[in-house]
């Protein structure tokens, strides 16, 4: 190890050089948490079982209509649970036919059970197809809500899965939350259903709704007195077009209010089903529904051909904005619900970094003094190694795009003083190797090799607790873990390694020397 | 040369019985207060719940804002001064309410009311129940992992005593950091799980070095004839002693000046890595060190018991 003083020096200087290279500047290479920049930490949980229910619904729909299609009578179609679908049927004529029309329109299905007098079949979704749907959810949920966020313009978004059915969304330096939360977690599923007129809404809601269709609500809000009333319309449970026929949106303001309004443009398909709609119901009223609330019902004049629509509402124009960017992104497949919300706001990241850069240089120049104080020219080295462990430390975060947090901080500070402590083991062992009557040089040598196997273990269970910290840990904590493991790995560069070799340059030639300034 | 022991030779195991008598009286008053405040307080990350800080531009009293919040019918918020009395946490358990609606009718609450003057929402934390369960059950996996990595580190390198003995003091030292997180009020979060989970990696050091030294003895062929294992612990204790307390006060001088300057977010945190390094050290050297030694006086009786029993027959 002594005769190779050049390849340890040059590999110092290396690794002081790339350390620089990869943190210059330190304001750009140094990745700040969203506690530390601000920002919000979303998790949200996709109800994958509503995706399967909608799945089921609609395959329920699909078969209802091919068997009517083959002169089979269906009574209902209705779904049980969440996979399970019930079909009855008007005295089946031949029930083989049935039994196999079923099969073949419905392949994704088991037979549960199938009662020829009553006329009744029981299916259940196929446990895997159950499975593909779920992902598929939370997979396509997690596009849509990338879409949303880029069309937002949030710089360095990260959206992520998080275990089966959770998605994390990170969003730095956002300044207004309560929006962001909006469009992220609205379902966007917007619906055009034709409105029933021949019963009134009250009528319904006292009797119950006919067969077929649903009582759904309109919030009106009073603009003076900020009151909220809910006016119910009885429509269509089935909808006319979706916004799966959506090509564009954009907000629009019209020109004799001044209110801004969405402006939708439907693709090729959806463009025509609507002109058929429009035309077959001149005079009727069409209702705009997104997400179960009706936005507006207007009548329809007469038959639009263009393929577009419009979504009036009393918007405002952030709301319209948002609105038109949830049905340009599409709607969730399933809806989610904000399992955990984490939202610093900037002022208090900018303190908490100020605070934690005064915690770091604090406790650096006590450490620092102590070790001056206590080891003198040895301190000094030690000091020197110290500073060189906070700059590779930074570097590999830098290089490594790690993520500096609050508790990262204090996973810096905590290395600052357990990074000394390899040094002390070392020192120490030198002093009493020196009290035992050995020289200079054999003190040096005996103290760092028998220290060695100490600073090993010790560095061993900080790790394993740090490894156990990342591995639970969510944003924050985890950026503990991370300083910390880097800290201590660290350490073993500089303290040991690091500390050696200035030992061996300072003490190498002096074989007859005596002292030592530990 | 500046030394803080020269030459020590302190009976550290000889007072042991002292030690075990303060560290349970400790533990049992921090439990007792643990039961009478109705068990450790749970933050947000583990009970689920809303955490709003918020900041005013002069300072409120507390009744101030209840009544604000009381308009909105959220007066049962526990209100917590944070730092001075412009800054305050409000803390809303988990209800039927949204995050997002609880955030609407403070900011609501407070705007109203204008001898509150202007403020600024600064920190929003929402956890749902599941999240919470989740966490909870994770967290405790979490501690017992290191434990079990650390039970095997240990016997793997040195023997299974001492990791049981390393263990045992590492329970030690969650029992001190819980009871004096209770004794100063302190709720459990994530962040003081990180400072716990590092303290058991950290506290175990400083018995490792210990044990150590006394295998390196006992291969120098230092052992005396008729020396106790006892005194062999107390040796190596007192050998190494100016390196544990060395090695404590960096550290901990590191972590106290995070919990004076590091600020109100971090200083929970900071707190029990204080007094996670202080306990660490002193449960090296009393309740590890202490520990083996009664385990294996204990097992030399028995052998020396059975050996007689066997000479009778």
């Amino acid at each position: 190890m002594r005769r190779q003083l050049g390849a340890r020096i040059a590999l110092v200087v290396i690794v002081v050089a790339v350390s620089a290279w990869y943190l210059y500047p330190p304001a750009d290479t140094i990745n700040l948490g969203l506690d530390l920049q601000g920002g919000i930490h979303l998790v949200l949980g996709v109800e994958v079982d509503k995706a399967v229910e909608a799945q089921v619904e609609r395959a329920g729909d699909s078969a209802r209509a091919e068997l009517e299609k083959r002169g089979i009578g269906v009574t209902r179609v209705e779904r049980r649970g969440t996979t399970e679908l019930v079909i009855q049927l008007v005295s089946p004529p031949g029930w083989d036919t049935v039994l196999r029309t079923i099969e073949e329109v419905l392949p994704v299905f088991d037979r549960r059970e199938a009662d020829q007098a009553a006329g009744r079949v029981v299916l259940a979704l196929k446990p895997g197809e159950g499975a593909n749907i779920r992902e598929l959810a939370v997979r396509q949920g997690l596009e849509t809500i990338r879409n949303r966020v880029d069309q937002f313009g949030v710089a360095e978004p990260s959206i992520q899965q998080q275990g089966e059915n959770r998605i994390l969304v990170q969003l730095p330096g956002v300044q207004d939350p309560a929006r962001a939360k909006a469009l992220i977690g609205k379902t966007a599923l917007l619906e055009f259903k034709m409105v029933d007129e021949r019963t009134e809404p009250e009528a319904a809601l006292r009797t119950g709704p006919p067969p077929g269709t649903e009582i759904l609500y309109q919030r009106r809000v009073n603009k003076e007195t900020r009151e909220e009333r809910k006016v119910p319309f009885l429509v269509q449970k089935k909808a006319a077009i979706t916004g799966r026929d959506v090509a564009t949106a954009r907000v629009s303001i019209d020109q004799n209010t001044s209110e801004p309004y969405v402006s939708v443009d439907f693709n090729a398909s959806g463009g025509r089903a609507f002109a058929d709609l429009t035309d077959a119901n001149v005079g009727k009223r069409l209702a705009i529904v997104l997400d179960g609330n009706v936005h507006s019902a207007p009548q329809i004049r007469e038959r639009i051909p263009s393929g577009r629509a419009q979504i009036t509402g009393g918007f405002t124009s952030d709301e319209a904005t948002d609105l038109a960017i949830v049905l340009r992104a599409g709607a969730l497949p399933a809806p989610v619900q904000v399992l955990e919300e984490r939202t610093v706001g900037p002022s208090l990241g900018a303190d908490s970094i100020r605070q934690g850069i005064i915690a770091i240089l604090a406790s650096t120049a006590l450490v620092f003094v102590f070790m001056l104080f206590y080891y003198r020219l040895s301190g000094v080295i030690a000091d020197v190694a110290l500073g060189l462990n906070l700059l590779l430390l930074m570097a590999i975060m830098a290089g490594f795009h790690a993520t500096l947090t609050l508790p990262g901080i204090a996973g810096i500070a905590l290395t600052i003083g357990m990074a000394v402590d390899t040094n002390i083991l070392i020192f120490e062992r030198i002093r009493e190797e020196l009290r035992g009557g050995k020289t200079v040089r054999g003190a040096i040598d005996a103290g760092f090799s028998r220290a060695f196997k100490t600073v090993v273990d010790t560095h061993v269970t900080v790790l394993v607790a740090g490894l156990i910290l990342f591995q639970f840990g969510t944003g924050p904590v985890k950026g503990f873990a991370v300083t910390l493991m880097i800290g201590i790995a660290v350490s073993l560069f500089t303290a040991v390694f690091f500390t050696r070799l200035v030992f061996d340059l300072l003490y190498m030639g002096q074989r007859k020397r005596e002292t030592l300034s530990i | 040369m500046i030394q803080l022991f020269r030459d020590p030779s302190f009976n550290f195991i000889g007072r042991r019985r002292w030690a075990y008598l303060i560290s349970i009286l400790f533990i049992l008053v921090g439990v007792g207060s643990m039961v009478a405040k109705g068990g450790l307080r749970y933050g947000i990350d583990f009970s689920g719940g809303t955490l709003i800080q918020v900041r005013f531009e002069t300072p409120v009293a507390v009744d101030r804002i209840r009544r604000a919040l009381e308009t909105v019918q959220m007066g049962d918020s526990v209100i917590q001064e944070f730092g001075d009395a412009r800054e305050y946490l409000l803390r809303l358990p988990l209800a039927q309410l949204s995050s997002e609606e609880v955030t609407r009718r403070t900011q609501e609450a407070l705007a109203k009311d204008s001898a509150l003057g202007k403020h600024e929402i600064r920190r929003v934390e929402f956890v749902g129940p599941q999240v919470g369960r989740d966490l909870q059950i994770q967290a405790l996996y979490a501690v017992l992992w290191s434990m079990i990595g650390i039970l095997a580190y240990v016997a793997i390198r040195f023997d299974l005593l001492g990791g049981v003995a390393s263990v045992a003091a590492i329970v030690h030292d969650v029992l001190v950091c819980l009871s004096a997180m209770s004794l100063t009020n302190r709720e459990m979060s994530l962040a003081i799980l990180a400072a716990m989970l590092t303290i058991i990696g950290y506290s175990v050091n400083d018995t490792i070095v210990a044990y150590d030294r006394v295998r390196e003895n006992r291969a120098k062929g230092g052992r005396r004839k008729g020396e106790s294992f006892e005194v062999q612990i107390n040796t190596a204790i007192n050998q190494t002693l100016s390196r544990t307390v060395l090695t404590a006060m960096t550290t901990f001088l590191a972590t106290a000046i995070l919990y004076l300057f590091g600020g109100k977010v971090l200083e929970d945190m900071a707190f029990v890595l204080c007094i996670g390094v202080f306990t660490g050290t002193y449960s090296t050297i009393y309740i590890a060190g202490s520990l083996i030694v009664d385990w294996a006086g204990w097992r030399d009786r028995l052998v020396a018991r059975r050996k007689k029993a066997v000479a009778k027959a």
